[in-house]
Protein backbone atom coordinates (compact mmCIF):
# COMPACT_ATOMS: atom_id res chain seq x y z
CA UNK A 1 0.00 0.00 0.00
CA UNK A 2 0.84 3.60 -0.73
CA UNK A 3 0.63 6.02 2.62
CA UNK A 4 1.09 9.61 2.95
CA UNK A 5 2.60 10.82 6.28
CA UNK A 6 2.34 14.07 8.25
CA UNK A 7 5.21 13.85 11.19
CA UNK A 8 5.80 16.61 13.83
CA UNK A 9 9.07 16.99 13.45
CA UNK A 10 11.36 18.88 16.54
CA UNK A 11 15.02 18.97 16.54
CA UNK A 12 15.08 19.03 20.76
CA UNK A 13 13.11 20.15 23.79
CA UNK A 14 11.65 23.70 23.23
CA UNK A 15 12.60 24.17 19.54
CA UNK A 16 9.49 25.33 17.15
CA UNK A 17 8.32 22.44 15.62
CA UNK A 18 6.44 21.97 12.36
CA UNK A 19 4.60 19.08 10.20
CA UNK A 20 6.57 17.36 7.58
CA UNK A 21 5.00 15.39 4.78
CA UNK A 22 6.57 12.07 3.68
CA UNK A 23 5.96 9.82 0.92
CA UNK A 24 5.53 6.32 1.79
CA UNK A 25 4.92 3.83 -0.67
CA UNK A 26 5.73 0.23 -0.93
CA UNK A 27 4.26 -0.36 2.90
CA UNK A 28 2.71 -3.88 3.07
CA UNK A 29 -0.53 -4.19 5.01
CA UNK A 30 0.95 -6.61 7.53
CA UNK A 31 3.44 -4.19 8.86
CA UNK A 32 2.87 -2.77 12.79
CA UNK A 33 2.54 0.77 12.83
CA UNK A 34 6.24 0.66 14.01
CA UNK A 35 7.61 -1.81 11.48
CA UNK A 36 5.95 0.85 9.28
CA UNK A 37 7.68 4.38 10.72
CA UNK A 38 10.90 1.95 10.61
CA UNK A 39 11.09 1.24 6.82
CA UNK A 40 10.26 5.13 6.55
CA UNK A 41 13.26 6.10 8.41
CA UNK A 42 15.84 3.20 6.74
CA UNK A 43 14.95 5.30 4.08
CA UNK A 44 15.66 8.57 5.11
CA UNK A 45 19.16 7.17 6.49
CA UNK A 46 19.42 5.89 3.06
CA UNK A 47 18.87 9.82 2.04
CA UNK A 48 21.29 11.17 4.44
CA UNK A 49 18.12 13.03 6.12
CA UNK A 50 17.03 11.97 10.15
CA UNK A 51 15.26 9.28 11.03
CA UNK A 52 11.92 9.98 12.63
CA UNK A 53 12.54 9.54 16.52
CA UNK A 54 9.80 7.58 18.29
CA UNK A 55 9.96 5.74 21.81
CA UNK A 56 9.72 1.77 21.43
CA UNK A 57 10.75 -1.27 23.25
CA UNK A 58 8.84 -4.50 23.76
CA UNK A 59 6.77 -3.90 20.60
CA UNK A 60 3.75 -6.34 21.55
CA UNK A 61 1.61 -3.60 23.89
CA UNK A 62 3.41 -4.54 27.19
CA UNK A 63 5.68 -1.73 27.95
CA UNK A 64 4.08 1.39 27.54
CA UNK A 65 7.11 3.12 25.59
CA UNK A 66 5.54 3.20 22.15
CA UNK A 67 2.61 5.88 21.44
CA UNK A 68 1.36 8.88 19.06
CA UNK A 69 -1.52 10.55 18.38
CA UNK A 70 -2.64 9.00 15.03
CA UNK A 71 -5.37 10.50 12.72
CA UNK A 72 -6.70 12.17 16.22
CA UNK A 73 -6.55 9.09 18.32
CA UNK A 74 -4.03 8.24 20.88
CA UNK A 75 -2.85 5.12 19.49
CA UNK A 76 -4.46 5.48 16.44
CA UNK A 77 -7.95 3.82 15.19
CA UNK A 78 -7.89 0.40 17.34
CA UNK A 79 -9.15 -0.11 20.32
CA UNK A 80 -7.56 -1.95 23.01
CA UNK A 81 -4.03 -1.94 21.43
CA UNK A 82 -0.51 0.51 21.88
CA UNK A 83 1.00 1.79 18.80
CA UNK A 84 3.15 -1.59 18.00
CA UNK A 85 0.35 -3.64 18.01
CA UNK A 86 -1.72 -1.23 15.42
CA UNK A 87 -1.30 -2.75 12.02
CA UNK A 88 -1.40 -1.01 8.65
CA UNK A 89 -4.34 -2.72 7.25
CA UNK A 90 -6.22 -0.52 9.74
CA UNK A 91 -5.74 2.17 7.29
CA UNK A 92 -6.60 2.48 3.77
CA UNK A 93 -4.59 2.75 0.98
CA UNK A 94 -3.80 6.54 -0.49
CA UNK A 95 -4.90 7.72 3.11
CA UNK A 96 -2.81 10.41 4.58
CA UNK A 97 -1.96 9.48 7.94
CA UNK A 98 -1.05 12.50 11.04
CA UNK A 99 1.40 11.32 13.70
CA UNK A 100 1.90 13.88 16.48
CA UNK A 101 3.67 13.04 20.09
CA UNK A 102 1.52 13.23 23.30
CA UNK A 103 0.81 16.91 23.85
CA UNK A 104 0.61 18.44 27.56
CA UNK A 105 2.43 20.80 29.56
CA UNK A 106 3.74 17.93 31.80
CA UNK A 107 4.78 15.97 29.09
CA UNK A 108 7.99 18.17 27.14
CA UNK A 109 8.31 16.80 23.45
CA UNK A 110 11.94 15.72 23.85
CA UNK A 111 12.54 15.15 20.05
CA UNK A 112 10.04 14.43 16.99
CA UNK A 113 7.53 11.85 19.11
CA UNK A 114 9.25 11.38 22.06
CA UNK A 115 7.91 12.60 24.99
CA UNK A 116 9.29 13.07 28.85
CA UNK A 117 6.66 11.23 30.76
CA UNK A 118 8.55 11.11 33.91
CA UNK A 119 5.84 13.43 35.49
CA UNK A 120 4.43 10.26 35.99
CA UNK A 121 7.20 8.76 37.77
CA UNK A 122 6.07 11.39 40.57
CA UNK A 123 2.89 10.32 41.12
CA UNK A 124 4.07 7.06 41.34
CA UNK A 125 7.19 8.28 43.97
CA UNK A 126 4.19 9.45 45.88
CA UNK A 127 2.68 6.40 47.12
CA UNK A 128 2.98 3.68 44.37
CA UNK A 129 4.07 1.24 46.74
CA UNK A 130 3.26 -1.05 49.93
CA UNK A 131 5.48 -1.36 52.71
CA UNK A 132 7.20 -4.41 52.40
CA UNK A 133 6.88 -7.00 54.96
CA UNK A 134 10.09 -7.90 56.46
CA UNK A 135 11.25 -11.57 57.43
CA UNK A 136 10.15 -14.72 55.47
CA UNK A 137 7.96 -14.81 52.85
CA UNK A 138 4.23 -15.24 53.96
CA UNK A 139 2.75 -18.55 53.09
CA UNK A 140 0.79 -18.55 49.85
CA UNK A 141 -2.75 -17.80 50.00
CA UNK A 142 -2.70 -16.34 53.89
CA UNK A 143 -4.52 -13.45 52.73
CA UNK A 144 -7.81 -14.31 51.42
CA UNK A 145 -9.02 -11.99 48.18
CA UNK A 146 -12.16 -12.82 46.89
CA UNK A 147 -12.24 -13.11 42.89
CA UNK A 148 -14.02 -9.57 41.99
CA UNK A 149 -11.24 -7.94 43.93
CA UNK A 150 -8.45 -9.77 42.73
CA UNK A 151 -9.81 -9.22 38.73
CA UNK A 152 -10.34 -5.45 39.58
CA UNK A 153 -7.43 -5.04 40.97
CA UNK A 154 -5.02 -6.76 38.32
CA UNK A 155 -7.68 -4.54 35.64
CA UNK A 156 -5.95 -1.61 37.36
CA UNK A 157 -2.50 -3.17 37.35
CA UNK A 158 -2.63 -3.63 33.66
CA UNK A 159 -1.69 -0.11 33.33
CA UNK A 160 1.21 0.43 31.21
CA UNK A 161 1.70 4.32 32.13
CA UNK A 162 1.89 5.25 28.30
CA UNK A 163 0.24 8.38 28.89
CA UNK A 164 -2.57 7.95 26.02
CA UNK A 165 -4.69 8.71 28.60
CA UNK A 166 -3.45 12.23 29.16
CA UNK A 167 -3.08 12.63 25.43
CA UNK A 168 -6.16 11.54 24.68
CA UNK A 169 -7.77 14.40 27.70
CA UNK A 170 -9.17 17.65 26.46
CA UNK A 171 -7.71 18.76 30.12
CA UNK A 172 -4.68 16.80 30.06
CA UNK A 173 -5.65 15.28 33.09
CA UNK A 174 -4.13 12.04 34.46
CA UNK A 175 -6.70 10.68 36.38
CA UNK A 176 -7.05 7.41 34.67
CA UNK A 177 -3.17 6.94 34.48
CA UNK A 178 -3.49 7.98 38.43
CA UNK A 179 -6.46 5.97 39.55
CA UNK A 180 -5.28 3.00 38.53
CA UNK A 181 -1.79 3.23 40.45
CA UNK A 182 -4.05 4.18 43.19
CA UNK A 183 -6.51 1.32 42.94
CA UNK A 184 -4.45 -1.52 42.16
CA UNK A 185 -3.05 -1.15 45.53
CA UNK A 186 -5.89 0.11 47.26
CA UNK A 187 -8.34 -2.48 46.02
CA UNK A 188 -6.30 -5.16 47.68
CA UNK A 189 -5.84 -6.02 51.52
CA UNK A 190 -2.30 -5.93 51.25
CA UNK A 191 -2.75 -2.53 50.39
CA UNK A 192 -5.06 -1.14 53.29
CA UNK A 193 -2.21 0.44 55.21
CA UNK A 194 -0.96 2.95 53.12
CA UNK A 195 -4.74 3.41 51.34
CA UNK A 196 -5.62 7.14 52.18
CA UNK A 197 -2.07 8.53 52.50
CA UNK A 198 -1.29 6.70 49.03
CA UNK A 199 -4.72 8.43 47.85
CA UNK A 200 -3.99 11.59 48.81
CA UNK A 201 -0.31 11.62 47.97
CA UNK A 202 -0.86 10.15 44.63
CA UNK A 203 -3.61 12.94 43.61
CA UNK A 204 -1.79 15.68 44.90
CA UNK A 205 1.59 15.18 42.83
CA UNK A 206 -0.76 14.40 40.15
CA UNK A 207 -2.64 17.64 40.17
CA UNK A 208 0.90 19.40 40.27
CA UNK A 209 1.51 18.08 36.92
CA UNK A 210 -2.03 17.30 35.05
CA UNK A 211 -5.59 19.34 34.44
CA UNK A 212 -8.70 17.82 35.97
CA UNK A 213 -11.17 16.01 35.05
CA UNK A 214 -14.79 16.42 33.61
CA UNK A 215 -15.71 12.91 32.87
CA UNK A 216 -15.32 13.07 29.05
CA UNK A 217 -14.58 9.61 28.98
CA UNK A 218 -11.76 10.22 25.81
CA UNK A 219 -8.73 8.48 28.61
CA UNK A 220 -10.81 4.94 28.68
CA UNK A 221 -11.05 4.75 24.90
CA UNK A 222 -7.47 5.65 24.27
CA UNK A 223 -6.52 3.71 26.22
CA UNK A 224 -4.43 -0.21 25.25
CA UNK A 225 -5.06 -1.83 28.10
CA UNK A 226 -9.33 -0.76 27.88
CA UNK A 227 -8.91 0.34 31.97
CA UNK A 228 -12.50 1.88 32.84
CA UNK A 229 -13.21 5.22 34.42
CA UNK A 230 -15.04 3.58 37.20
CA UNK A 231 -10.97 3.33 38.51
CA UNK A 232 -11.94 7.06 38.48
CA UNK A 233 -14.97 7.09 40.71
CA UNK A 234 -12.96 4.60 43.11
CA UNK A 235 -10.05 7.34 43.53
CA UNK A 236 -12.58 10.28 44.04
CA UNK A 237 -14.08 8.62 46.75
CA UNK A 238 -11.26 7.12 48.64
CA UNK A 239 -9.93 10.82 48.28
CA UNK A 240 -12.87 12.62 49.96
CA UNK A 241 -12.96 10.12 51.75
CA UNK A 242 -9.04 10.52 52.67
CA UNK A 243 -9.99 13.97 54.22
CA UNK A 244 -12.58 13.01 56.53
CA UNK A 245 -10.95 9.69 58.72
CA UNK A 246 -9.74 9.95 61.65
CA UNK A 247 -6.53 8.13 61.12
CA UNK A 248 -6.39 6.77 64.67
CA UNK A 249 -9.30 4.85 63.51
CA UNK A 250 -8.14 3.30 60.54
CA UNK A 251 -7.55 -0.22 61.71
CA UNK A 252 -12.10 -0.40 62.44
CA UNK A 253 -14.67 0.25 59.64
CA UNK B 1 25.03 9.73 15.21
CA UNK B 2 24.21 10.39 18.82
CA UNK B 3 20.90 9.02 20.01
CA UNK B 4 20.87 9.92 23.73
CA UNK B 5 18.39 12.24 24.96
CA UNK B 6 18.44 14.05 27.81
CA UNK B 7 15.03 14.09 30.41
CA UNK B 8 14.82 17.52 32.61
CA UNK B 9 11.44 16.29 33.53
CA UNK B 10 8.03 18.71 33.72
CA UNK B 11 8.14 21.56 35.71
CA UNK B 12 5.19 21.74 37.82
CA UNK B 13 2.42 23.35 36.07
CA UNK B 14 0.52 24.00 39.60
CA UNK B 15 3.14 24.23 42.24
CA UNK B 16 1.55 23.20 45.71
CA UNK B 17 1.79 25.75 48.59
CA UNK B 18 4.33 25.31 51.06
CA UNK B 19 2.24 25.70 53.74
CA UNK B 20 -0.90 23.14 54.46
CA UNK B 21 -3.84 24.81 55.24
CA UNK B 22 -6.81 23.80 57.67
CA UNK B 23 -8.86 20.63 55.98
CA UNK B 24 -11.74 22.06 54.40
CA UNK B 25 -9.81 24.35 53.03
CA UNK B 26 -7.15 21.92 52.03
CA UNK B 27 -9.87 19.80 50.63
CA UNK B 28 -11.22 22.65 48.16
CA UNK B 29 -7.47 23.69 46.90
CA UNK B 30 -7.32 20.38 44.90
CA UNK B 31 -9.28 19.63 41.79
CA UNK B 32 -10.52 16.53 43.18
CA UNK B 33 -12.11 18.34 46.41
CA UNK B 34 -13.39 20.91 43.81
CA UNK B 35 -15.57 18.79 41.62
CA UNK B 36 -16.83 17.02 44.80
CA UNK B 37 -18.37 20.61 45.67
CA UNK B 38 -19.01 21.25 41.74
CA UNK B 39 -21.52 18.00 42.19
CA UNK B 40 -22.82 18.67 45.26
CA UNK B 41 -23.99 21.99 44.28
CA UNK B 42 -24.64 21.17 41.12
CA UNK B 43 -27.44 18.42 42.67
CA UNK B 44 -28.40 21.50 44.98
CA UNK B 45 -28.98 23.10 42.04
CA UNK B 46 -30.94 20.78 40.30
CA UNK B 47 -32.62 20.42 43.05
CA UNK B 48 -33.93 24.09 42.99
CA UNK B 49 -34.44 23.99 39.24
CA UNK B 50 -36.75 20.73 39.83
CA UNK B 51 -38.92 22.77 42.11
CA UNK B 52 -39.18 25.73 40.59
CA UNK B 53 -40.38 24.02 37.85
CA UNK B 54 -42.56 22.10 38.76
CA UNK B 55 -44.25 24.96 40.99
CA UNK B 56 -44.69 26.38 38.29
CA UNK B 57 -46.52 24.46 36.20
CA UNK B 58 -49.08 25.91 38.28
CA UNK B 59 -49.35 28.83 35.57
CA UNK B 60 -51.52 26.04 33.84
CA UNK B 61 -53.47 26.27 36.55
CA UNK B 62 -54.63 30.21 36.55
CA UNK B 63 -53.57 33.26 38.17
CA UNK B 64 -55.39 32.44 41.43
CA UNK B 65 -53.41 29.16 41.76
CA UNK B 66 -50.19 30.60 40.45
CA UNK B 67 -50.32 33.53 42.50
CA UNK B 68 -51.65 31.35 45.72
CA UNK B 69 -48.71 29.26 44.79
CA UNK B 70 -46.38 32.53 45.23
CA UNK B 71 -47.44 33.47 48.56
CA UNK B 72 -47.00 29.73 49.48
CA UNK B 73 -43.16 30.15 49.06
CA UNK B 74 -43.14 33.26 51.57
CA UNK B 75 -45.16 31.27 54.44
CA UNK B 76 -43.02 28.16 54.32
CA UNK B 77 -42.39 26.92 57.79
CA UNK B 78 -44.50 30.49 58.99
CA UNK B 79 -45.49 29.73 62.85
CA UNK B 80 -42.03 28.95 63.25
CA UNK B 81 -40.15 31.37 61.44
CA UNK B 82 -41.35 34.64 60.16
CA UNK B 83 -42.63 35.22 56.96
CA UNK B 84 -40.14 35.15 54.11
CA UNK B 85 -37.49 33.97 56.51
CA UNK B 86 -37.48 30.29 55.12
CA UNK B 87 -37.43 31.49 51.61
CA UNK B 88 -34.54 33.86 52.28
CA UNK B 89 -33.07 30.92 54.00
CA UNK B 90 -33.70 29.01 50.26
CA UNK B 91 -31.99 32.30 48.46
CA UNK B 92 -28.84 32.23 50.76
CA UNK B 93 -28.59 28.58 49.90
CA UNK B 94 -28.66 29.42 46.49
CA UNK B 95 -26.52 31.99 46.04
CA UNK B 96 -24.14 30.01 48.01
CA UNK B 97 -24.16 26.89 45.97
CA UNK B 98 -23.92 28.91 42.25
CA UNK B 99 -20.87 30.82 44.12
CA UNK B 100 -19.12 27.67 44.74
CA UNK B 101 -20.04 26.05 41.83
CA UNK B 102 -19.06 29.34 39.88
CA UNK B 103 -15.83 29.39 41.54
CA UNK B 104 -15.09 25.97 41.15
CA UNK B 105 -15.67 25.84 37.58
CA UNK B 106 -13.53 28.96 36.26
CA UNK B 107 -10.75 28.01 38.98
CA UNK B 108 -10.63 23.76 37.46
CA UNK B 109 -10.60 25.64 33.47
CA UNK B 110 -7.90 27.69 34.89
CA UNK B 111 -5.63 24.47 35.98
CA UNK B 112 -6.68 22.71 33.01
CA UNK B 113 -5.58 25.05 30.79
CA UNK B 114 -2.42 25.76 32.31
CA UNK B 115 -1.54 22.00 32.16
CA UNK B 116 -2.87 21.78 28.33
CA UNK B 117 0.10 21.94 25.65
CA UNK B 118 -0.13 24.36 22.61
CA UNK B 119 -2.64 21.39 21.29
CA UNK B 120 -2.94 19.37 18.18
CA UNK B 121 -2.11 19.81 14.59
CA UNK B 122 -4.57 17.45 13.57
CA UNK B 123 -8.11 17.86 14.51
CA UNK B 124 -9.28 15.42 17.10
CA UNK B 125 -11.43 12.62 16.82
CA UNK B 126 -13.63 12.25 19.53
CA UNK B 127 -14.67 8.97 20.68
CA UNK B 128 -16.92 9.92 24.15
CA UNK B 129 -16.82 13.36 24.63
CA UNK B 130 -20.06 15.18 23.23
CA UNK B 131 -20.92 18.43 22.88
CA UNK B 132 -22.55 18.88 25.85
CA UNK B 133 -19.20 17.53 27.97
CA UNK B 134 -16.84 19.92 25.51
CA UNK B 135 -19.14 22.77 26.11
CA UNK B 136 -20.23 22.61 30.08
CA UNK B 137 -17.69 26.16 30.68
CA UNK B 138 -20.54 27.91 27.35
CA UNK B 139 -24.00 26.61 28.53
CA UNK B 140 -22.72 27.19 31.99
CA UNK B 141 -22.18 30.52 31.48
CA UNK B 142 -25.53 31.00 28.98
CA UNK B 143 -27.49 29.87 32.09
CA UNK B 144 -25.44 32.14 34.48
CA UNK B 145 -26.45 35.22 32.69
CA UNK B 146 -29.87 33.83 32.55
CA UNK B 147 -30.45 33.75 35.87
CA UNK B 148 -29.05 37.52 36.21
CA UNK B 149 -31.85 38.61 34.00
CA UNK B 150 -34.16 36.54 34.95
CA UNK B 151 -33.75 38.22 38.59
CA UNK B 152 -34.30 41.28 36.76
CA UNK B 153 -37.08 40.56 35.16
CA UNK B 154 -39.30 38.60 36.95
CA UNK B 155 -37.88 38.98 40.90
CA UNK B 156 -37.24 42.91 41.29
CA UNK B 157 -38.71 44.14 37.96
CA UNK B 158 -36.30 46.05 36.81
CA UNK B 159 -36.27 44.54 33.05
CA UNK B 160 -40.23 44.32 32.73
CA UNK B 161 -41.90 47.45 32.24
CA UNK B 162 -45.34 45.58 33.23
CA UNK B 163 -43.98 44.41 36.13
CA UNK B 164 -46.41 43.83 39.47
CA UNK B 165 -44.68 42.91 42.64
CA UNK B 166 -46.73 40.06 44.13
CA UNK B 167 -48.47 39.15 40.76
CA UNK B 168 -46.18 36.73 39.44
CA UNK B 169 -48.59 35.07 36.79
CA UNK B 170 -48.86 38.89 34.77
CA UNK B 171 -45.40 39.05 35.13
CA UNK B 172 -45.28 36.05 33.51
CA UNK B 173 -47.26 36.36 30.74
CA UNK B 174 -46.57 40.56 30.21
CA UNK B 175 -42.07 38.95 30.00
CA UNK B 176 -42.62 36.30 27.39
CA UNK B 177 -45.51 38.65 25.38
CA UNK B 178 -41.73 40.13 25.19
CA UNK B 179 -40.59 37.79 21.77
CA UNK B 180 -37.07 38.42 22.03
CA UNK B 181 -37.43 37.86 26.19
CA UNK B 182 -39.02 34.76 25.48
CA UNK B 183 -36.39 33.50 22.47
CA UNK B 184 -33.78 34.29 25.24
CA UNK B 185 -35.53 32.11 27.76
CA UNK B 186 -36.00 29.14 25.31
CA UNK B 187 -32.07 29.38 24.07
CA UNK B 188 -31.05 30.10 27.78
CA UNK B 189 -33.43 26.90 28.82
CA UNK B 190 -31.71 24.20 25.95
CA UNK B 191 -27.87 25.64 27.42
CA UNK B 192 -29.25 24.31 30.85
CA UNK B 193 -30.62 21.03 28.86
CA UNK B 194 -27.12 20.16 27.48
CA UNK B 195 -25.46 21.37 30.77
CA UNK B 196 -27.68 18.73 32.64
CA UNK B 197 -26.99 16.21 29.80
CA UNK B 198 -23.82 15.95 31.20
CA UNK B 199 -23.49 17.19 34.36
CA UNK B 200 -26.42 15.22 35.80
CA UNK B 201 -23.75 12.05 34.77
CA UNK B 202 -20.79 13.30 35.28
CA UNK B 203 -21.26 14.36 39.19
CA UNK B 204 -21.87 10.37 40.09
CA UNK B 205 -18.37 9.84 39.08
CA UNK B 206 -17.11 13.01 40.85
CA UNK B 207 -18.73 11.85 44.43
CA UNK B 208 -17.52 8.35 43.30
CA UNK B 209 -20.68 7.02 42.80
CA UNK B 210 -20.04 3.44 41.03
CA UNK B 211 -21.56 0.68 41.08
CA UNK B 212 -21.67 -2.13 37.82
CA UNK B 213 -25.28 -2.81 39.20
CA UNK B 214 -26.76 0.39 38.62
CA UNK B 215 -23.76 2.34 36.53
CA UNK B 216 -26.09 2.16 33.21
CA UNK B 217 -28.80 3.91 35.20
CA UNK B 218 -26.72 7.43 36.01
CA UNK B 219 -26.93 8.33 32.05
CA UNK B 220 -30.36 7.30 31.79
CA UNK B 221 -31.06 9.74 34.81
CA UNK B 222 -29.24 12.33 33.28
CA UNK B 223 -30.93 12.04 30.37
CA UNK B 224 -34.44 11.57 31.90
CA UNK B 225 -33.76 14.75 34.01
CA UNK B 226 -32.40 16.78 31.67
CA UNK B 227 -35.92 15.79 29.73
CA UNK B 228 -38.02 16.64 31.84
CA UNK B 229 -36.29 19.89 33.11
CA UNK B 230 -36.38 20.77 29.29
CA UNK B 231 -40.05 20.13 28.54
CA UNK B 232 -41.51 21.76 31.82
CA UNK B 233 -39.26 25.08 31.48
CA UNK B 234 -39.45 25.15 27.40
CA UNK B 235 -43.23 24.96 27.81
CA UNK B 236 -43.81 28.26 29.61
CA UNK B 237 -42.54 30.79 26.80
CA UNK B 238 -44.24 28.39 23.82
CA UNK B 239 -47.61 28.37 26.47
CA UNK B 240 -47.61 32.42 26.68
CA UNK B 241 -46.74 32.90 22.50
CA UNK B 242 -49.15 30.59 21.06
CA UNK B 243 -52.09 32.28 23.84
CA UNK B 244 -52.40 28.87 25.57
CA UNK B 245 -51.43 31.13 28.68
CA UNK B 246 -52.80 34.51 28.81
CA UNK B 247 -53.51 37.52 31.01
CA UNK B 248 -57.30 36.98 30.11
CA UNK B 249 -56.93 33.81 32.57
CA UNK B 250 -56.54 36.18 35.34
CA UNK B 251 -60.46 37.56 35.83
CA UNK B 252 -59.01 39.38 38.79
CA UNK B 253 -57.14 41.84 36.05
CA UNK B 254 -58.41 44.93 34.58
CA UNK B 255 -57.52 44.49 30.77
CA UNK B 256 -57.82 47.41 28.33
CA UNK B 257 -56.44 46.19 24.84
CA UNK B 258 -52.80 44.58 25.62
CA UNK B 259 -52.25 46.49 28.44
CA UNK B 260 -53.27 45.27 32.17
CA UNK B 261 -54.76 48.08 34.33
CA UNK B 262 -55.37 46.64 37.51
CA UNK B 263 -55.42 43.63 39.49
CA UNK B 264 -58.10 43.78 42.14
CA UNK B 265 -57.21 40.76 43.58
CA UNK B 266 -53.68 41.21 44.01
CA UNK B 267 -54.69 45.37 45.40
CA UNK B 268 -57.21 44.00 47.91
CA UNK B 269 -54.66 41.76 49.35
CA UNK B 270 -52.11 44.96 49.62
CA UNK B 271 -53.96 47.90 50.26
C1 LIG C 1 -29.12 26.00 37.51
C2 LIG C 1 -27.90 26.03 37.23
C3 LIG C 1 -26.90 24.89 37.17
C4 LIG C 1 -27.07 23.56 37.40
C5 LIG C 1 -28.33 22.83 37.80
C6 LIG C 1 -25.78 22.93 37.20
C7 LIG C 1 -25.51 21.58 37.35
C8 LIG C 1 -24.28 21.01 37.18
C9 LIG C 1 -23.95 19.66 37.49
C10 LIG C 1 -24.89 18.64 38.09
C11 LIG C 1 -22.64 19.47 37.17
C12 LIG C 1 -21.83 18.19 37.30
C13 LIG C 1 -20.90 18.29 38.46
C14 LIG C 1 -19.77 17.34 38.47
O1 LIG C 1 -19.71 16.33 37.79
O2 LIG C 1 -18.85 17.62 39.20
C15 LIG C 1 -22.14 20.69 36.64
C16 LIG C 1 -20.85 20.87 36.19
C17 LIG C 1 -20.38 22.06 35.69
N1 LIG C 1 -21.04 23.26 35.70
FE1 LIG C 1 -22.94 23.56 36.24
N2 LIG C 1 -24.86 23.88 36.83
C18 LIG C 1 -25.51 25.09 36.81
C19 LIG C 1 -24.98 26.30 36.52
C20 LIG C 1 -23.68 26.50 36.11
C21 LIG C 1 -23.10 27.78 35.87
C22 LIG C 1 -23.81 29.09 36.09
C23 LIG C 1 -21.82 27.54 35.42
C24 LIG C 1 -20.72 28.48 34.98
C25 LIG C 1 -20.68 29.71 34.99
C26 LIG C 1 -21.61 26.13 35.39
C27 LIG C 1 -20.46 25.52 34.96
C28 LIG C 1 -20.20 24.19 35.11
C29 LIG C 1 -18.99 23.55 34.71
C30 LIG C 1 -17.79 24.20 34.01
C31 LIG C 1 -19.10 22.22 35.08
C32 LIG C 1 -18.02 21.18 34.95
C33 LIG C 1 -18.29 20.30 33.85
C34 LIG C 1 -17.59 19.03 34.02
O3 LIG C 1 -16.83 18.86 34.94
O4 LIG C 1 -17.82 18.18 33.18
N3 LIG C 1 -22.76 25.52 35.83
N4 LIG C 1 -23.15 21.63 36.67
S1 LIG D 1 6.58 -0.79 22.39
FE1 LIG D 1 6.06 -1.64 24.32
S2 LIG D 1 3.98 -1.10 24.44
FE2 LIG D 1 4.40 -0.51 22.43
Amino acid sequence: MHVTLHVWRQAGPGAPGTMETYDAPDISEEMSFLEMLDVVNERLNSQGREPIAFEHDCREGICGSCGMMINGQAHGPERGTATCQLHMRKFADGEHIYIEPWRAKAFPVLRDLVVDRSAFDKIVEAGGYITAPTGAAPDANLTLIPKDVADAAMDAAACIACGACVAACPNSAAQLFTSAKVNHLNLLPQGQSERYQRVLGMVDAMEEFFGSCTNHGECQEACPKEISIDFIAYMNRDYVRAQLKNRKLLSQD
Amino acid sequence: MATTMDRTGAEPVHPRPTRRAPWPVEFYRSGVGKKWVMAITGLLLMGFVFFHSIGNLKVYLGAEDFNHYGEFLREILVPILPRTIFLWLMRLGLIAAFAFHIHAAWSLTRMNQRANADGYQQSRDWQAATAASRSMRWTGVVVALFVVFHLFDLTWGTANPDYVRGDGYRNLVASFSRTPVAIFYLLANAALVIHLFHGAWSLFQSLGLNNPRWNAWRKHFAIAFAALIGVMNLSFPLAVMTGLVSADDNDACTKRGDVIERCTEYEEAHP
